[in-house]
């Protein structure tokens, strides 16, 4: 079996799985972020219960529009905080902590062979620690609250081999990106990819998880990655708070011989340049070097995407001791409160600073159009982030290209979008 | 009445592919403890003022892809509120699709006949043109041209939940259980 049919089964009790049928599942963690304070908390509330299933399988964090930029926020923020006061949710991680996708795995609490539901579509994040990751509606996580348990249609398992390693240019989203390119936005609805091969080990965890978040991209289910001893020593680093989910959860699953797969796909992983996906889609990809001249009001550089240390390290070697130019906003979102003081003590805070960027607290910010650098009308975004859809980061005339930070970073310096000059990786 | 509940009449909005749940609905209203708000912003940069236009039993027709992106709920939310009775698509993203179960919105999967390469979903009609849905038959008519197309019937397991009227009747249901 693939190693999604094997979580999937293993989670509503069955010997084997056919791709197509309805299974009801055992929710291992079901991670809620704003979304609590929207439709959540007044729908469960219609039902009258006194306690959740289980508390304990309940992650809760402020994400999108943290700290409030209005009153609206606040007032959503205050809702949500109740609900998980009044219902005693567990793991209640405030809205200091960070961005929900790179928060729950740092607290460790994605492991092998989890079930994971989440009221965000990039739930798919947690993929990359061998585990099953899957975004829900705010009903679906009601009917979690009440039950504990949700249906699922087993999808078709699309197998990705990758190959050698990335270009000196090139990061884990211009892996996504090549995919998002081949496969386009509906290539992989109501499927799941499974990530492996040899190239594995040139793929970093931060790599994994972006290519893992963006496969949703691709209307994919989840998309799982093989586990090895990077993960391994990974998890060994981010141990859950509470060792009873260490100990359950600490079984690497690997494909079975006769794993069944729709189709499998070899990468070189060589042979893709940087890229860069013009709007309004994310599949509407292009080597950075064939876009010909897009000059920059904005570059933003974070979202559960690409917000992590790699990438702030690679974007600090573009830009140290450079300046950026006047007219473009370079803004800078660290992904958690622990990489915002990992950054801090590398320095790299200080180098984006003084090349003129903006950094700011933790948070979803402009990705969503919410705040922290929204765009005006006609504006152009060069991002780090996972969408590019018309009106998303702001005004519906904006236009926001997506592509790796490294691009970012060097597009940021330039005032146009282009390739870093030098190797990132040296 | 059961023949009443199987057959389905209404007039049609076309919209093309890969219709996201940002233009469904924008995130900078999903703070809106006002539910109008939230309404009038529904699909307004695919259909214009589409929150006045709309009538109670109307039925969008859509391209591949229908409600990409975003896990957000209110994208279904508001079309049910303002009277959406289905979304006729070629496929639906994923998400959407479990929200539409969830809250008893209809998504019709067509099937694409001879898997033709130039089927669009301007094929069905035009704007303000009358179908006419046969659940029992799993078929379309289009009243104005007359022109039939066949979908995928929903599976017994989710015809069950959505014959529950919505998914909070469903937790009920088993919780009594």
């Amino acid at each position: 079996m693939s190693i999604s049919n094997q979580i999937f089964a293993k989670h509503c009790n069955k010997k084997s799985l056919e791709s197509g049928e309805f299974v009801e599942c055992d929710i291992d963690l079901v991670m809620v972020h704003e979304q609590l304070g929207g439709r959540i908390s007044p729908e469960f509330r219609k039902l009258g219960l006194k306690n959740l299933w289980d508390p304990s399988k309940v992650f809760y964090i402020l994400d999108h529009w943290v700290p409030p930029p209005d009153i609206k926020a606040a007032k959503m923020h205050q809702i949500a905080n109740k609900f998980a006061k009044d219902y005693n949710i567990k793991w209640n991680m405030g809205q200091n902590q960070g961005i929900c996708h790179q928060v729950l795995p740092e607290k460790g609490f994605s492991r092998p062979g989890m079930l994971i539901v989440g009221s965000d579509s990039h739930t798919t994040t947690y993929g990359a620690f061998n585990c099953i990751g899957t975004g829900i509606g705010a009903t679906d996580v009601s009917i979690i609250f009440s039950l504990g348990k949700l249906w699922f249609k087993i999808p078709e398992v699309q197998r990705i081999e990758f190959e050698g390693k990335l270009g000196s240019k090139v990061m884990g989203k211009d892996v996504v990106l090549q995919l998002l390119k081949d496969f386009r936005t509906d290539g992989a609805i109501y499927e799941a990819f499974e990530f492996g091969g040899s190239g594995l080990r040139n793929l970093s965890i931060a790599a994994r998880m972006t290519i893992a978040n963006m496969s949703v991209e691709m209307g994919a289910k989840c998309g799982v990655f093989e586990a090895d001893k990077i993960l391994e020593n990974w998890l060994k680093a981010h141990p859950a708070p509470e060792n009873q989910i260490n100990t359950k959860f600490n079984q690497l699953i690997s494909p079975t011989k006769d794993a069944q797969y729709k189709k499998i796909y070899n990468y070189n992983i060589d042979e893709i340049p940087p890229l860069v996906a013009k709007p309004f889609s994310p599949d509407n990809v292009v080597p950075v070097e064939e876009l010909g001249t897009i000059e920059i009001d904005e570059a933003f550089l974070g979202s559960c995407t690409n917000g992590r240390m790699e990438d702030l390290r690679i974007a600090a070697k573009i830009i140290k001791g450079k300046k950026v130019p006047a007219n473009v906003k370079f803004i800078i979102i660290p992904a958690s409160r622990e990489i915002y003081l990992q950054a801090l003590n590398e320095g790299l805070i200080e180098i984006f600073i003084q090349a003129g960027g903006v950094v700011e607290y933790p948070s979803c910010g402009p990705c969503i159009g919410g705040h922290l650098g929204v765009l005006g009308p006609e504006e152009i975004c060069i991002s780090s982030s996972n969408r590019n859809f018309m009106g998303r980061m702001g005004d519906p005339t904006s236009k926001s290209y997506l592509a790796s930070p490294a691009v970012v970073a060097a597009s940021a310096l330039k005032g146009y979008i282009t390739i870093p000059v030098k190797d990132i990786w040296e | 009445m059961r023949e009443e509940k199987s057959k389905l009449k209404g007039r049609i909005w076309i919209v093309g592919d890969s219709i996201n749940t940002d233009l469904i609905v924008p995130s900078r209203v999903l703070t809106e403890q006002n539910p109008d708000k939230m309404l009038e912003a529904t699909l307004e940069l695919v259909i214009p003022d589409f929150y006045k236009k709309v009538q109670k039993g109307d039925f969008i027709i859509a391209g591949k892809n229908f409600g990409c992106g975003s896990s957000r709920e209110e994208a279904v939310y508001v079309l049910k509120q303002l009277g959406v009775r289905g979304i006729i698509a070629f496929s639906f993203a994923r998400i959407f699709f479990r929200n539409c179960i969830n809250l008893g919105l209809l998504p019709i999967v067509i099937k694409e006949e001879d898997d033709s390469q130039n089927f669009a979903p301007s094929d069905l009609g035009n704007e303000g043109d009358l179908i006419s849905i046969d659940l029992t038959k799993s078929t379309i008519l289009s009243l104005n041209s007359n022109k039939k197309f066949t979908f995928h019937p929903l599976s017994p397991f989710l015809q069950s939940y959505l014959d529950k009227n919505g998914a909070l009747s469903y937790i009920k249901e088993q919780l009594k259980q």
